[in-house]
């Protein structure tokens, strides 16, 4: 553009002016954006990353004393007896719970997510969109309502436990609830869309004639899946097991809800800090640590996946 | 355009600033949800001629913080007990000597030297009760009134008990089952408690604060429990007993008193005067189902309410103990015990 305004002068002038008027409109049609992001995202952010470097204030509140005891807290502990400072497992073992459950969550879903997706996806188009419609009929109610609803299924005097006990297999009711079976099962219903989605979005597309020619090639039903469909499917099941993981990472309802809450998960802990243990810059730092873990492992993806994007040009 | 948005900017501005600026006759009280008598309300207004507008809160904590932020408006807020003390201690409540009031006489006099606010320069009742456990008669038989029936429960009651999801709760009746002091930092007795606690909870089925549905869905048949909830589990549950332990147990008082430069403070005055008559303690307490404190509200209490042998406690019963707010090295010894008993 520049080398062409020596000769319109006139011209080129009216066009800075017009470009100069367009960046002016696209900043300010972009300028609600970036405010609120920095009113509600960066803001907050700063202030929780600035009370985790202090010092915790006469109940609750911060002390403007800069200090890293907080994060120091997270693995190591003085001892009730002796004060000696030592290596303490009890944050990492809530985080590993968290961690543990969430993949548990994960991998469950996409063994029930994976044949279902598919099963979708090799239906006739109209039936397609009836399963589909099917799928998304639990997101048309509140989780926590959902939640509840298993709770009463599940309890001792709910209908899994009474009917079971009416056929006769059982005289006593069994305790189903209140234990990481429920939590579990819970997650796994809660999230199992998410998986079942992603995956059928990716089936979708497949060719199936790739799959008539592996056969027609004398592959096994199981070099079939291994060689053709999973490998095609990757970007749905890579989306879907991100879309199961994270959310079943800080999950908080359904363990505290099916799991009875005899074991803290990592959110309860951040509101322990905040409330009773009056320890807001511990909070903070456990909060921060919990993102990072969350961001670190999406960065990851998305570098992984950028590359694999690049390869296939 | 420009103009448009420029009025709509400056609109927004005064409704701000109207916001603030308080109008004669108004009064904004900021109390824990579900907790304030409407009708009660309505009399106050009707009699004085004050617009009463109510804001709430669900933990002392949130209240504090809110406070502690400046300029929330609010007149009237309804701490705990410890945590009146707390406020006093920032100065955050304003002292407006509700003990020369005119209705003072009506304050129960076991009510008027307490730790948080002696002789009660800055506060009043406003409801009370005891945090202690309920138990399931027909499936437990013996004597209800010790807390070994939490820390070392006999087979019937294994694996069928809720403690409250509560750090305080939690580790002030494990304190008074071993028979140590509150407030405890003496690490040879918290290491003996934090044994007794991790032995005891193999025995618990749940820690959660939904007392009422855990114990009437007959998940549980022994629930730590407020005396309010347990009244109400009962009609449930018509077997059920609120256990007075031997060991002790915890009180609880939640009291009215006025923010420091509160905008409608003459009318916060007023109104903490007309709290304490008998009429309108008794309409509290037949709306949040607890007693007041207030001397000559029972004869406008529900019968209901001052049958229960959760709210009337019986004269054998030890007295309930107010715990004191601990110092952050108690807490900071608390919260390890908890996490690792919760981990």
């Amino acid at each position: 553009m520049p080398a062409q305004s020596t000769t319109h002068t006139l011209l080129s002038a009216s066009v800075v002016a017009e470009e100069k008027r367009q960046r002016h409109k696209r900043f300010s049609l972009l300028a609600p954006g970036i405010l609120t992001i920095f009113c509600i995202g960066i803001m907050p952010l700063s202030i929780v990353l600035i009370y985790s470097v202090l010092e915790p204030g006469d109940y609750g509140g911060v002390s403007w004393v800069l200090s890293f005891d907080a994060y120091v807290q997270l693995l190591f502990e003085e001892d009730i007896f002796d004060e000696t400072l030592t290596f303490t497992t009890s944050f990492l073992q809530i985080f590993l719970r968290s961690i543990g459950l969430g993949l548990f969550t994960t991998i469950a879903c996409l063994l029930i997510g994976f044949p279902t997706a598919y099963f979708i996806a090799t239906q006739p188009v109209k039936r397609r969109n009836v399963w589909l419609f099917l799928i998304t009929i639990p997101f048309w109610t509140n989780l926590l309502i959902r939640t509840y609803a298993m709770l009463l299924i599940l309890r001792d005097q709910g209908v899994v436990n009474l009917s079971l006990i009416k056929i006769g297999l059982i005289d006593k009711a069994i305790p189903i609830l209140y234990t990481d079976f429920a939590v579990g099962l819970g997650l796994v219903y809660a999230y199992l869309p998410f998986m079942v989605l992603p995956i059928y979005a990716s089936l979708e597309k497949l060719d199936f004639r790739l799959v008539e020619a592996s056969y027609d090639l004398y592959a096994t039903r199981f070099k079939v899946l291994k060689r053709i469909i999973i490998p095609l499917a990757k970007p749905g099941i890579a989306a879907g097991c991100i879309l199961v993981l994270i959310p079943s990472l800080g999950a908080f309802i359904t363990p505290a809800i099916l799991g009875g809450g005899k074991s803290l998960m990592i959110g309860n802990l951040i509101s322990l800090q905040f409330g009773q243990a009056r320890n807001w810059p511990f909070g903070s730092a456990i909060a921060l640590v919990l993102m990072v873990i969350v961001m670190l492992s999406l960065l990851t993806y998305l570098r992984s996946s950028a590359r694999k994007g690049l390869t296939h040009d | 355009m420009k103009n448009k948005i420029l009025t709509m900017i400056m609109a927004l501005g005064l409704t701000f600033t109207m916001g603030t600026v308080s109008a004669a006759g108004e009064l904004h009280v900021y109390n824990w949800g579900n907790y304030t008598n409407p009708d009660m309300i309505k009399k106050f207004e009707e009699k004085h001629g004050i617009k009463v507008t109510i804001d709430s809160y669900d933990s002392n904590e949130t209240m504090l913080a809110k406070v502690e932020q400046g300029g929330s408006g609010y007149d009237i807020v309804v701490p705990g007990d410890y945590m009146i003390a707390i406020m006093i201690k920032k100065g955050l409540l304003e002292r407006v000597e509700p003990n020369k009031m005119s209705n003072f006489k009506n304050v129960d006099s076991k009510w008027v030297n307490v730790y948080w606010d002696d002789g009660r320069n800055y506060s009043i009742p406003y409801q009370w009760g005891t945090t202690n456990f309920t138990v399931d008669s027909s499936v437990y038989k013996g004597d209800v009134n010790t807390l070994a029936l939490m820390f070392d429960p006999p087979a019937e009651l294994k694996g069928r008990i809720n403690m409250l999801k509560d750090m305080n709760d939690v580790i002030n009746a494990g304190l008074r089952y071993l028979n140590y002091p509150r407030c405890n930092s003496n690490k040879a007795q918290l290491k003996e408690l934090n044994n007794m606690l991790i032995k005891a909870k193999t025995d618990w089925r749940t820690m959660d604060y939904s007392v009422i549905e855990k114990l009437t869905s007959k998940d549980v048949d022994l629930s730590q429990s407020w005396n309010g909830a347990a009244k109400r589990a009962r009609k449930d549950r018509p077997e059920l007993v609120y256990s007075y332990p031997k060991e002790g147990f915890t009180g609880w008082m939640d009291n009215v008193a006025v923010l420091k430069g509160a905008p409608n403070i003459e009318n916060a005055k007023l109104f903490m005067n007309f709290m304490m008559t008998p009429e309108a303690a008794a309409m509290t307490s037949n709306f949040a189902n607890y007693a007041n404190g207030i001397i000559g509200s029972e004869p406008h209490m529900n019968t209901e309410l001052t049958s229960a042998p959760e709210i009337v406690m019986p004269a054998s019963a030890p007295a309930p103990e107010f715990v004191p707010p601990c110092a952050q090295e108690v807490t900071d010894l608390y919260a390890k015990i908890w996490t690792n008993l919760n981990k």
